[in-house]
């Protein structure tokens, strides 16, 4: 199932309950839609923060089930941008020496069985894949 | 997402939080903290009814937690499984004191 979005956080709340109804439609368990749900957010805010400028775009989001996993593609025409080249965050640094952010992409790729870019026909294509069941 | 403050006679003030701690909610908490943090030492989040954090919760409790620990303490309590992965994971367990 294939949904478009504006690429503006105000519409997080949207792209949440559009991925968890489908999610819930391939009989995903809710401890394995939270983990999900995360790492959409994560991915949805990094797009519609750093994507376009102006914040005047679109996010499309298509959710798929294939045996037990879901996978979840997001597609934006912003500036090209692979977010999985980023340097990776220090998690061992004392508190007093973090710097506020930069974890976003880290929990997507811990969380994630799969985590993939690809820039084809100038979109940024993000596709995560996560095995739900175990049967 | 709710907050419900309580402060008890030891004077350590119990923020539960409710819902989800997110980029949508995460501001909240932090408006609220930056108006208040000034008359908290001791301060206890009780996760029980928190379902959810993201990296826009985490940024949020680091900012607490960098603001409580020059003058009191700062416990997390009820943390549910989800949310422990999160802290897990970003290496916040590390520092955090989570009962």
């Amino acid at each position: 199932m294939k949904k478009v979005f504006k690429a503006d956080k105000n519409e997080l709340s949207s792209v949440l309950e559009f991925i968890e109804a489908e999610a819930v439609k391939s009989g995903c368990p809710a401890k394995e839609l939270m983990r999900i749900s995360v790492c959409v957010e994560e991915i949805f805010v990094n797009i519609s923060q750093y994507a376009y400028k102006n914040n005047k775009g679109e996010v499309s989001l298509d959710i798929t089930d294939n045996d037990d996993n879901i996978i979840i593609s997001f597609e934006d025409s912003g500036q090209q941008f692979n977010p999985l080249d980023n340097k990776p965050p220090d998690i061992n640094a004392k508190a007093e020496e973090r710097p506020i952010g930069g974890l976003g992409i880290h929990i997507v790729k811990k969380m994630m069985d799969a985590v993939k870019y690809e820039y084809v026909d100038g979109k940024n294509v993000l596709i995560i894949k996560k095995k739900v069941k175990n049967n | 997402m709710s907050l419900q403050i309580t402060k008890n006679a030891a004077d350590i003030t119990t923020i539960a939080l409710e819902g989800r701690l997110d980029t949508s909610t995460a501001p909240e908490l932090e408006k609220y903290m930056e108006d208040c943090i000034a008359g908290i030492n001791d301060l206890v989040l009780d996760f029980e009814k928190l379902e959810y954090i993201s990296s826009a919760g985490l940024r949020v409790i680091l900012k607490i937690y960098k603001n409580i620990s020059k003058k009191g303490s700062m416990k997390l309590i009820n943390v549910n499984e989800t949310v422990a992965e999160v802290f897990d994971i970003t290496g916040f367990a590390d520092f955090l004191d989570i009962e």
